[in-house]
């Protein structure tokens, strides 16, 4: 196979994969929001967590809406682009995917129907059961989709007969070494997206005074998720990276960009890393003396295997990984500390005041997006050369199609997904632009009110911004 | 051990069956109600037609996630051969389908400046209807297969005959939508669509004509199975129910009071030609070289994945009819949660 056909194949993949990924992180949290949200107005009776609900749902629906077309895009792929691997893999792989379709899109897909449609058409005990189930198919779907790709990276449970994978053991296929980390750690990440864009749109709001009832709620539960699931993100990686040093060294070896696996490691701040040389440029280590041993074997003077320990073709490509690593643990170590400052300013009963906070925390929705397509960077990307760990390289999944073929297809992508998903940011923003309405104003009680009477003219404004 | 690996797949081209006929069905005739968007220019007209799908669309399309997930799963061999072959036609169809999926939500959110989404939903509609008529054509007619892989050209699949089951697939669908929209809506929108109905099916019985006579004149494997004697007697119900199906809709859409006969047996009608084509090419997968046999995955993983689908299918039609239900009857003008 053409080694520039292999490249335009894992960008292609790369580029819808990273595009879809943005939405299903965020759709996996939101659903569990809006569900609590139905769950507590049931409970209280509060008419604003219903139109604060049903606000949502329709940024729901847009997002969720581009994470199903971008999703099936992806299903095919594994034939179109890499048809080897599922030859080579598919025993193993398909059936995991095949449960993810029938435990969690029809689940999704089908109760979807009934969130967004059934408001005022079935009984609201339904609708919220409905939105509790999307809220729980899109989680079943991240299980799922998690231990497929936990047994890319640290496969287990089946064995090699002619190249070809077959499965021995579903149970430690599916509960491979990686995934209940790979789990836990992908799952807080997409509440903690969630929740630091419900806290950012609450404080876009409160910071312009509107809708001061619904954003004070936004901003308490998206901040208390945000100061509990940052810190705990952080204690979860820790145990991925530990996870990682164990089943896939060279990954390890590669974001911290340690190359001589005889000595005890400093934490590398920056660096170049040079290849060819096999040693980094520029390197600016932590003041503390084996604080990267210290991370990865929790003793300074631990030992962990250097790059220079594998042959350069079993090595990934250096760079990115070291990189998108540093980008997704400095976002982090952000999230973290918007999550302590706004606790300590609750305690204080100054949050809702402290405008410097929330005229900052205001631009903080992007955040979890891109520590998560950092942290699926640095993972990807440091799995290579392989794209099944230890039985099929990524050069030898790739489908018999020409480099033409790829190379047109891969520009219809870009063009499409470019066009299609700004569009629909751009409507995401203008629906927060507009707002929750509608609670606020006292329901008319006859209809046959005149136009020119003011109340009546103030629900018609309001009809119209919430249809529009 | 050897009975298994006999009957797991034979099971599993079943199921497959199932999954396709649904999506085919289901999604059938909610891609149909977008191809009949240019006769129904009317702003008030398309809201109607769009939200009688609305609730459904995306229930619909995941059958075609199982689709391509089950040929991935029970036959991976298969899906290895028909991806490569089909690439163009696959990517196209998937990328006309975003157009389209995301046009549900876009068309309403950009209200009033909808124009390009109401576009969006009526050409990612037709163009994914084409490339899923074309993908089978070129399943059908063939796929140069060496040493278990693809190895034909990228545009093996341009032919007359692929092109021409994706244009009779096109008209398929529509004439599914009309006779859907006949029976969902009300008033304007349901007189419109029975008329559109009527030439529709005229069409579509044309075009399976023809794809009746082509396959067997230039397939002589197709001319064998339906021609030789006795498959001759045992095939004759198929061309007999379908002429009887065509009856009911024309029948069907002549009444006035009650549509659903005419959307039920414009069902029937395409699951007979669907029927035929599946015949034709028994016991092959992937036409003219490997059979659902030869590409099948490794029966634990076809059995793992059976008790899955044993327990979830029943599941999946259980609420897909629940939803279904909770939205029945016609669709009034201005539903719909935007």
């Amino acid at each position: 196979m053409d080694p520039d056909a292999v490249l335009l194949a894992r960008i292609q993949f790369a580029f819808t994969i990273a595009f879809h990924i943005i939405f299903p992180s965020f759709t996996i949290g939101l659903a569990a929001f809006i569900a609590t949200l139905l769950v507590r107005w049931r409970l209280t009776g509060r008419e604003y967590l219903r139109t604060l609900a049903r606000f949502w749902t329709k940024i729901f629906a847009v997002s969720f809406a581009m994470g199903v077309v971008s999703g099936i895009v992806l299903s095919y792929q594994f034939g179109t682009n890499w048809s080897q691997f599922s030859v080579v893999v598919g025993n193993v792989l398909g059936p995991l995917l095949g449960y993810e379709v029938l435990t969690a899109f029809f689940l999704e897909a089908s109760f979807l129907g009934i969130m967004l449609f059934g408001w005022d058409r079935v009984s609201p005990n339904l609708h919220v059961t409905s939105a509790v189930l999307v809220a729980v198919g899109t989680s079943i779907s991240a299980f799922w989709i998690l231990a497929a790709n936990s047994w890319m990276h640290t496969p287990a449970g089946h064995e090699i007969r002619d190249g070809i994978a077959y499965p021995v053991d579903w149970l430690k296929i599916i509960f491979n070494p990686s995934f209940p980390y790979r789990f836990s750690h992908m799952f807080t990440a997409a509440y903690l997206t969630t929740s630091l864009v419900v806290l950012a749109v609450g404080c876009r709001y409160l910071v312009k005074a509107r809708f001061v009832e619904e954003s004070k709620t936004m901003i308490r539960m998206g901040l208390g998720m945000v100061a509990v699931l940052a810190p705990l993100q952080a204690f979860i990686g820790d145990m991925h990276g530990l996870n990682t040093a164990q089943y896939q060294p060279v990954k390890v070896a590669a974001m911290e960009a340690h190359w001589d696996g005889s000595k005890p490691a400093n934490l590398v701040l920056f660096a170049w890393p040079n290849e060819t040389e096999e040693r980094n440029d520029f390197e600016i280590s932590a003041p503390i003396p084996g604080l990267a041993s210290f991370i990865i074997t929790h003793s300074a003077d631990g030992l962990f295997k250097g790059l220079k320990d594998f042959r350069p073709e079993d090595r990934p490509p250096v760079k990115p990984v070291f990189f998108a690593f540093r980008t997704m643990v400095a976002i982090g170590l952000l999230m973290i500390g918007i999550g302590l400052v706004g606790a300590f300013l609750w305690w204080r009963k100054s949050l809702f005041d402290t405008r410097w906070y929330l005229s900052t925390v205001q631009y903080a929705w992007p955040l979890g997006f891109i520590a998560i397509l950092s942290g699926w960077w640095v993972t990807e990307t440091g799995r290579q050369p392989w794209v099944a760990t230890g039985i099929l390289r990524t050069a030898d999944a790739v489908s018999p199609v020409t480099f033409g073929a790829v190379l047109t297809t891969l520009i219809l992508f870009v063009l499409v997904y470019t066009a299609v998903f700004s569009m629909g940011i751009y409507y995401i923003n203008r629906l927060i632009e507009k707002g929750p309405q509608g609670a606020l104003i006292a329901p008319e009680p006859d209809d046959k009110a005149l136009p020119n009477r003011p109340l009546s003219a103030a629900k018609e404004a309001n009809q119209q911004a919430t249809e529009g | 051990m050897e009975d298994t690996s006999y009957w797991l797949p034979l099971i599993w081209v079943g199921i497959l069956g199932i999954a396709v006929t649904l999506y085919v069905v289901l999604d059938g005739f909610d891609l149909g109600i977008a191809i009949l968007f240019p006769l129904n220019p009317q702003e008030h007209r398309r809201d109607v037609m769009m939200n009688s799908v609305a609730p459904f669309w995306d229930g619909n399309e995941t059958w075609l996630v199982l689709g391509g997930g089950g040929l991935f799963v029970a036959f991976p061999q298969a899906y290895g051969v028909i991806m490569p072959a089909v690439y163009l036609p696959v990517i196209i169809m998937l990328l006309a389908l975003v157009f389209r999926g995301v046009a549900f939500e876009f068309r309403w959110v950009s209200k009033p400046k909808h124009q390009f989404w109401d576009l969006a939903f009526t050409y990612g509609s037709i163009v994914a209807a084409f490339m899923q008529g074309v993908i089978l054509g070129s399943i059908l007619q063939g796929i140069t297969v060496e040493n278990g892989k693809f190895a034909g050209g990228t545009f093996d699949w341009f032919t007359p005959f692929a092109l021409f089951i994706g244009v009779a697939t096109v008209a398929g669908y529509a004439l599914l939508g009309a006779t859907w929209l006949t029976m969902k809506t009300h008033g304007e929108v349901s007189e419109v669509s029975r008329q559109h109905a009527k030439k529709l099916l005229l069409i579509v019985l044309a075009a399976m004509l023809i794809v009746s006579l082509w396959t067997p004149l230039a397939f002589e494997r197709i001319y064998e199975r339906w021609f030789t004697w006795p498959n001759m007697i045992y095939l004759a119900p198929i061309p007999l129910l379908t002429a009887g199906a065509a009856w009911l809709v024309w029948k069907g859409l002549h009444r006035n009071e009650d549509h659903t006969t005419a959307f039920y047996a414009s069902v029937a009608l395409f699951l007979l030609g669907f029927a035929g084509l599946a015949i034709s090419n028994v016991p092959y997968l992937v036409p003219p070289t490997l059979t659902i046999w030869q590409t099948a995955a490794h029966p634990s993983s076809q059995m793992f994945m059976l008790v899955g689908t044993a327990v979830m299918l029943p599941v999946i039609l259980g609420y897909t009819v629940f939803v279904y239900y909770t939205f029945r009857g016609k669709v009034k003008h201005g539903e719909g949660y935007h």
